[in-house]
């Protein structure tokens, strides 16, 4: 067994990217553990845990090469293929060029270079609200997709976005849809003429797919980011997407995605929108109030579109000598997902333990366990820091559903798969595998592990929704368009009425 | 609403044009959808500077500052007007002694700093000897201060003592004066802290004999117009720091006439014009006040990042900027790569000298490398650096100057007006070309080559603009 460890100082590549060369390393003959990740304090945590000795002086700005090979023959080659994974993320078509050439290092000299409308703003949180600024002085719209942005940046921002007459979408938007081009994290939706706000990516993203299933089409998704309806950044975004939306021919209504706004903010808002004569519907998330399928039903019915059956695979029966556990564990990578399914849940089985509990008593210790009903956001920003979104990378679900597996209390598991653009190319099969090898390993110990899955997607999706459904049923899951007929049919597995 | 009529700029009216910073992975799924996709090769900033850098690019003044100041930069003009001892234009008193660079004490003077100031005391007579000029330095009877502090720049020692003439430039359009000393020509002067007998002489002749020279051809040929002269020189392969010989060559052209008709024997005048078109490097003491007088426009422009000043004294690297007035950010000096002189090598070169990155700092010099291919003989490196530098300095600074035009990059503007804020983000350091001093004093010229600042000057200035950002 040999062991390298290597700092290389002043080197960056993104956490994407370097998961991408992690794990193509991983799979050199001879290697059998590879991480190369910028030297961030989670990441040196996992590559200590991991067995791998970082130097001390090792600072975010550091790319880290850690490797353990069979035998110090094998070393030469894994690095040989760290360096060939690592040069083949330069040199992409707009930044090569001659010898002479200098790509651009910074969103406004990308966008001069270009003449570019919109800025996708994606670098690590601290950094996101410098960039962000540029593209906004640039006079360009920016979608800011990091996250771990401050609220007052995040009102700073929006004032000088709205001073140049440009819309902010964000922070920690994952999802927008401009004039037929999705970007971020979304889905392949059928033109039409419902206009989105979205407070909330997910949530944008299961509300269009349920309006594509029923087959009513949208003209553009417009995220604001997930505080925007708060009081103190008091709808910025949300004004500014609705006075575009209003001047905008394609679309004749909006539908309003958003977790409970501040009620003047909503006042406020519902005014301005009156005063634009622009219809806006609201799907507001949260306890006491329809769900997001409801919701979306609800605009439906009011449009004159007759509500679909919503698509689903029901849960196969388990074998009734299987012992059974009682809690629920809800394993999300989408952030509304997850709180939805969790307010779902949380009507039948009272408070339940996460990372985003309702209430501070509730949250989850660092160690994310409990015996209790559990539901956990893998994409929330203190599990996000330094690497990628698990909608890209799942390496942390993927271990806790194994972990949930081997556990006496977990009675059922919930889980949601978002597919689209942006997102892992083939989540389902590698999903499947996991829901397969959970079921056995609980089968053998003679536990039932009854598995569900809110599956957000379209047939126009690039991972294409029904084939997924297809290899998710297969692996002995329940599948659900709808997330909170999913979360709802995983209480009924946890009664033993499903 | 924009000019169209259309809010957001139009952006829901046609399909967006995509620049990003982040995940890859982000731009390849924009790419698959046929978008049309810029991505910026994003670096994390230098470390510790996010919090600092939010804040001052938040700064609701700062576009509109960095605006102003870019305008002042590159629309002030540059005319030589007069010749004049420094006692006179000045008001340098005898005794006080000016320096390139940020302030500095003797005590950290470096070697040729060191020399150039014993060969000023000798020149002035205020010391029979060099040990003498030494022990009066050291023991604090001189007033040292910085040639910026009274609008003056001097290359490399950059040391201007009272009985110097120097060139007096005007600019008329924001009613600035700038002055610089005249050149020693190259090999043992002063400026490269050689304090030698035949230096000292050197200076008394150009005192007595080609300032009033000098000064009889400016006043007789009237105002010429030192801009127009940078312009020109950059389309005829001169970057205007360290290639300086088209520029040197038009100078000429204008004094010629004035001072061949000068009060003075015809064996003077020859002398004066022989050493005048000997040197290379004549102009480079009339582009450097000139940029002098650009940045100068630039200063004190509330909440601008733009950098103002950049100059060495040897032992510190000094910059000032636009939003912080006249306050100092330091660092230790840089030693410039390059190449030597007959049997110089590196470890002869003294840390980086001189005011001379005033050029860098008005978007000429290092950051004109692509108007001079030929530098590369001089200073190192291949052509496509040449072009790699200039194109690199576009991400650094505030705008293209409209008059400063490169050929071959199709006569694309030289990039100016260096913006904090965006080496900070970038970690690019401004490109500088410089000669490099022995580090012993009395050595001279030991080589050419290029520079960069620490990038301590950068990120206290930062810190300094985020400081002054109103709550």
């Amino acid at each position: 067994m040999t062991t390298h460890v290597e700092l290389r100082r002043g080197t960056y590549h993104d956490s994407v990217s370097l998961m991408q060369v992690s794990r193509s390393v991983a799979g050199t003959d001879g290697v059998t553990a590879a991480q190369v990740a910028m030297a961030t304090e989670l990441n040196v945590d996992v590559l200590r845990g991991m067995g791998f000795d970082v130097p001390d002086e090792a600072s975010p700005n550091d790319l880290v090469v850690a490797l353990r090979t069979e035998s110090d023959d094998v070393l030469p080659a894994a690095l040989a293929a760290v360096e060939s994974t690592l040069a083949g993320l330069r040199g992409r078509p707009d930044t090569g060029g001659g010898e002479d050439e200098v790509p651009p290092r910074t969103v406004g000299s990308a966008a001069r270079r270009s003449g570019a409308t919109l800025a996708l703003v994606s670098v690590p949180g601290p950094h996101a609200v410098t960039e962000a600024f540029d593209a906004v002085d640039s006079g360009l719209s920016v979608m800011l997709f990091s996250d771990n942005v401050s609220v007052e940046d995040e009102v700073r921002l929006k004032d000088a976005a709205a001073a140049a007459d440009v819309l902010v979408m964000g922070p920690d938007c994952g999802t927008a849809h401009i004039g037929g081009v999705a970007l971020g994290f979304a889905n392949v939706v059928r033109p039409g003429s419902v206009g989105i706000v979205a407070a909330s990516g997910t949530g944008a993203q299961q509300a269009m797919c349920l309006l594509d299933a029923a087959g009513v089409g949208i003209s553009h998704c417009l995220g604001v980011g997930g505080r925007d309806l708060q009081a103190v950044v008091a709808g910025r975004s949300t004004r500014q997407a609705l006075r575009a939306l209003a001047a905008d021919p394609a679309t004749d209504g909006v539908l309003l995605v958003s977790k409970p706004p501040d009620p003047v903010v909503l006042d406020e808002v519902e005014r301005y929108a009156a005063a634009l004569g622009l219809p806006v519907h609201w799907a507001v998330l949260g306890a006491g109030r329809p769900d997001l399928t409801e919701a979306v039903e609800a605009f439906l019915t009011g449009q004159g579109v007759a509500v679909p059956p919503w698509p689903h695979t029901p849960a196969p029966r388990e074998d009734s000598a299987l012992s059974r556990g009682t809690a629920l564990r809800g394993l999300f990578c989408g952030g509304t997902l997850a709180d939805e399914a969790m307010t779902v849940a949380e009507a039948e089985l009272g408070g339940i333990r996460s990372n985003i509990a309702h209430s501070a008593d509730l949250r989850l210790g660092p160690d994310l366990r409990d015996e209790g009903h559990v539901v956990i956001d893998f994409g929330d920003d203190g599990l996000t820091r330094g690497r990628a979104h698990p909608m890209i990378d799942p390496t942390l679900r993927m271990e806790r559903i194994a972990v949930e597996a081997s556990d006496p209390t977990c009675g059922v598991l919930l889980l949601d798969l978002v597919l689209g653009h942006g997102a892992h190319p083939d989540p389902a099969d590698e999903l499947a595998d996991a829901v397969r090898s959970a079921r056995r390993a609980a089968h053998d110990q003679g536990r039932a592990m009854p598995v569900v899955v809110s599956l957000t997607g379209t047939d126009g999706d690039p991972q294409d929704r029904s084939r997924c459904e297809h290899a998710l049923a297969s692996a002995g899951a329940g599948v659900f368009l709808s997330n909170s007929q999913a979360a709802r049919h995983a209480l009924g597995l946890l009664r033993g009425t499903a | 609403m924009t000019a169209s009529g259309r809010p957001l700029r139009g952006l829901l009216d046609t399909e967006p044009v995509v620049a990003t910073a982040g995940v890859s992975l982000l731009a390849d799924a924009l790419r698959d959808q046929a978008v049309e996709v810029t991505e910026a090769e994003w670096q994390p900033p230098l470390p510790g500077a996010e919090r600092d850098l939010a804040r001052v690019m938040g700064d609701p003044r700062r576009v509109a500052a960095n605006a102003v100041a870019f305008e002042r930069m590159t629309s002030a003009h540059a005319a030589l007007v007069d010749v004049v001892p420094a006692s006179e234009a000045l008001g340098l008193e005898r005794g006080t002694f000016l320096h390139a660079g940020p302030p500095l004490e003797w005590d950290r003077a470096s070697g040729p700093m060191r020399g150039a100031l014993i060969g000023a005391v000798l020149f002035e007579g205020l010391a029979a000897s060099a040990d003498e000029a030494e022990r009066d330095l050291a023991a604090g009877t001189y007033d040292l201060e910085p040639c910026h502090q009274r609008g003056a720049v001097g290359p490399m020692a950059g040391v201007v003592s009272p009985s110097m003439w120097m060139y007096a430039l005007h600019d008329d359009v924001y009613g600035n004066d700038a002055w610089c000393s005249l050149n020693e020509g190259l090999g043992k002067v002063l400026r490269y802290g050689a304090y030698g007998p035949e230096v000292v002489e050197r200076l008394q002749w150009m005192t007595h004999v080609l300032g009033p020279i000098l000064r009889q051809a400016v006043r007789t040929t009237g105002p010429i117009d030192v801009r127009s002269v940078i312009a020109q020189m950059l389309q005829m392969g001169d970057e205007g720091h360290n290639r300086n010989r088209a520029g040197s060559l038009m100078l000429l052209r204008e004094l010629l006439p004035g001072m061949i008709t000068a009060d003075a024997s015809s064996s003077e005048i020859a002398e004066a014009v022989r050493f005048s078109g000997a040197n290379e490097h004549f102009f480079l003491n009339l582009g450097m006040p000139a940029c002098k007088l650009a940045t100068v426009a630039a200063e004190g422009v509330p909440g601008s990042t733009v950098v103002t000043v950049m100059a060495r004294n040897g032992t510190d690297f000094g910059v000032r900027v636009s939003g912080t007035g006249d306050q100092w950010f330091t660092g230790p000096a840089n030693t410039p790569e390059g190449l030597f002189l007959g049997e110089y090598g590196p470890d002869d070169a003294n840390p980086d000298i001189g005011d001379s990155a005033i050029t860098e700092t008005g978007g000429i010099g290092g950051f004109a490398m692509a108007a001079a291919p030929a530098i590369v003989r001089f200073v190192g490196g291949d052509v496509p650096f040449a072009l790699r530098a200039t194109r690199t300095m576009y991400e650094i600074t505030t705008g293209e100057h409209p008059s400063f035009q490169v050929p071959i990059l199709g006569f694309r503007g030289t990039p100016t007006g260096i913006d904090v804020t965006k080496v900070v983000r970038t970690g690019i350091l401004p490109q500088i070309n410089t000669g490099m001093a022995g580090r012993v004093a009395g050595t001279g010229q030991v080589g050419a080559g290029l520079v960069t600042p620490p990038v301590e000057c950068f990120r206290a200035a930062l810190a300094a603009l985020a400081a002054a950002v109103p709550a």
